[in-house]
């Protein structure tokens, strides 16, 4: 299986590479277009902040690359944020994959969300095996509203979507690379589908 | 919900582990990679590396041991001690850091935080501050500690809140070391000023200090060294008790860790 992590340059990659080393298997870092279209599974990551990301996304040409994968597709944190419509974040077009708008935590609470939340429930193969009640590891100050795509629910003030789908997109706000037991398992799943 | 976080710290002299550890049963207590996962399996929520090595091969073997972690422990993990510029910070994130704390460097060039947190994002940059109460006033030390300033402590944390950072991390030089307790008050006011994630750090002797620094003190996160090192409080325990207190924490049970070893 060709495993690949599209690698257009921001944040901490390497923990999602060892992570998936962990669970057996092998994943290249790649910003080769060719390279990410002909992978069995795709793991688009992403760290810091939206607009500038998708300038290095676009930059790269890679933009277009994503949204003609056909094979199951991991969008994590950031990465799952790009997949959006738009961003409130430098009021930043995404991806264009789901017809919404990511929003900034606007409650209370402190920002980011900086710790462990889990689920208020979870559907789909994603999360086989896994309980609502397992605990994921999160750092985020924006958020994606709940809607048809939402395969996992969690709240922080208000609830939203920790993870999504649409199609073979599938996307996460968590990290699961540094979520223990339950972000390998969730790794482990995404890679089995 | 959020749960309150767990950080076990260690400190990091020539790669090895120093402050004394006392896992019977592992085969090199100095070795920070194997006490990491040993904490990491038992319910830790992050990890806390603070660098205290003084010699010049410093940033290389720090950078060493970084990827040597990341390779190994799934939960985050922070790195500190003597970060001063953005190369070092870059060094330590592209090897695997989730963030860095940097302390003296920051309140000696403020600026600093600005531009860690346009480069990297707040997310990464956790503001350490050491700081003593004298005659009623909180004033931050640099050097570990050693280095009196006339800076406010709460001043100085709101200044670095709005310049970007993404935790703080504050150390009470009056309950360092003493096992009576955090700084409850002191975080508690703190709580009210900022609103980025604090973590406590100082003072903690036994399960009933943790549970009021979260109660009382407010903080989102609890650090500390020899009470997890000499196995005084086991953190799986101390997680049972706290979420028996109601406070929310992520439990680690028995069947997942079976889970893990398998």
């Amino acid at each position: 299986m060709k495993i690949v992590i599209v690698d257009y340059g921001v944040g901490n990659i390497q923990s999602l590479k060892f992570a998936i080393e962990r669970l057996g298997y092998q994943a290249r870092l790649t910003e080769s277009s060719e390279e990410i279209l002909n992978a069995d599974k795709v793991f688009f990551p992403g760290v810091g902040e939206a607009k500038n990301a998708m300038a290095m996304l676009n930059d790269k040409g890679l933009d277009q690359t994503v949204r003609q994968l056909k094979v199951p597709t991991l969008g994590i944190c950031l990465g799952m944020q790009l997949m959006c419509q738009q961003s409130e974040e430098g009021n930043t077009q995404g991806l264009g994959l789901l017809p919404c708008v990511v929003k900034r935590f606007e409650n209370h609470l402190k920002v980011p969300q900086i710790g462990w939340n889990h689920f208020d429930w979870v559907k789909g193969d994603l999360f086989q095996s896994l309980k609502p009640t397992e605990y994921m590891y999160s750092v985020h100050s924006y958020y994606v509203p709940l809607g048809d795509w939402t395969i996992a629910c969690s709240d922080y003030g208000t609830p939203y979507s920790s993870a999504l789908q649409i199609d073979n997109f599938y996307g996460v706000q968590f990290h699961p690379e540094k979520s223990s037991f339950s972000g390998s398992q969730l790794l482990l799943n995404f890679l089995k589908l | 919900m959020l749960t309150k976080r767990i950080i076990p710290c260690l400190d990091i002299k020539d790669n090895r582990t120093v402050k004394g550890v006392n896992f019977l049963d592992l085969r090199d207590a100095g070795d920070p990679v194997e006490l990491a996962s040993r904490y990491a399996k038992y319910g830790a929520d992050e990890l806390v590396f603070l660098d205290i090595t003084a010699t010049h091969e410093k940033r290389k073997t720090l950078a060493e041991l970084v990827l040597k972690v990341a390779q190994q422990i799934d939960i985050p993990f922070t790195v500190g001690g003597g970060i001063s510029s953005i190369e070092d910070v870059s060094v330590l994130l592209q090897n695997g850091a989730d963030k860095v704390s940097i302390n003296s460097a920051a309140v000696k060039n403020p600026p600093l935080i600005n531009d860690l947190v346009d480069r990297f994002g707040s997310q990464c940059i956790v503001v350490a501050v050491d700081a003593k109460k004298i005659e009623d006033q909180w004033k931050v030390h640099l050097v570990g500690g050693k280095v009196p300033t006339p800076v406010d402590l709460f001043e100085w944390v709101s200044e670095a809140t709005d310049r970007g950072a993404g935790e703080i991390l504050f150390t009470s030089m009056n309950h360092d070391g003493t096992k009576a307790g955090f700084a409850n008050e002191a975080l508690a006011t703190m709580s009210k000023l900022i609103n980025i994630p604090i973590i406590a750090s100082g003072g903690a002797g036994n399960i009933h200090h943790f549970i009021e620094v979260f109660k009382k003190g407010k903080a989102d996160a609890a650090l500390a060294a020899s009470v997890f090192h000499y196995k005084e409080i086991p953190i799986g325990y101390l997680k049972e008790k706290l979420s028996k207190k109601g406070i929310p924490i992520r439990l680690v049970t028995k069947e997942t860790i079976q889970r893990s070893i398998k």
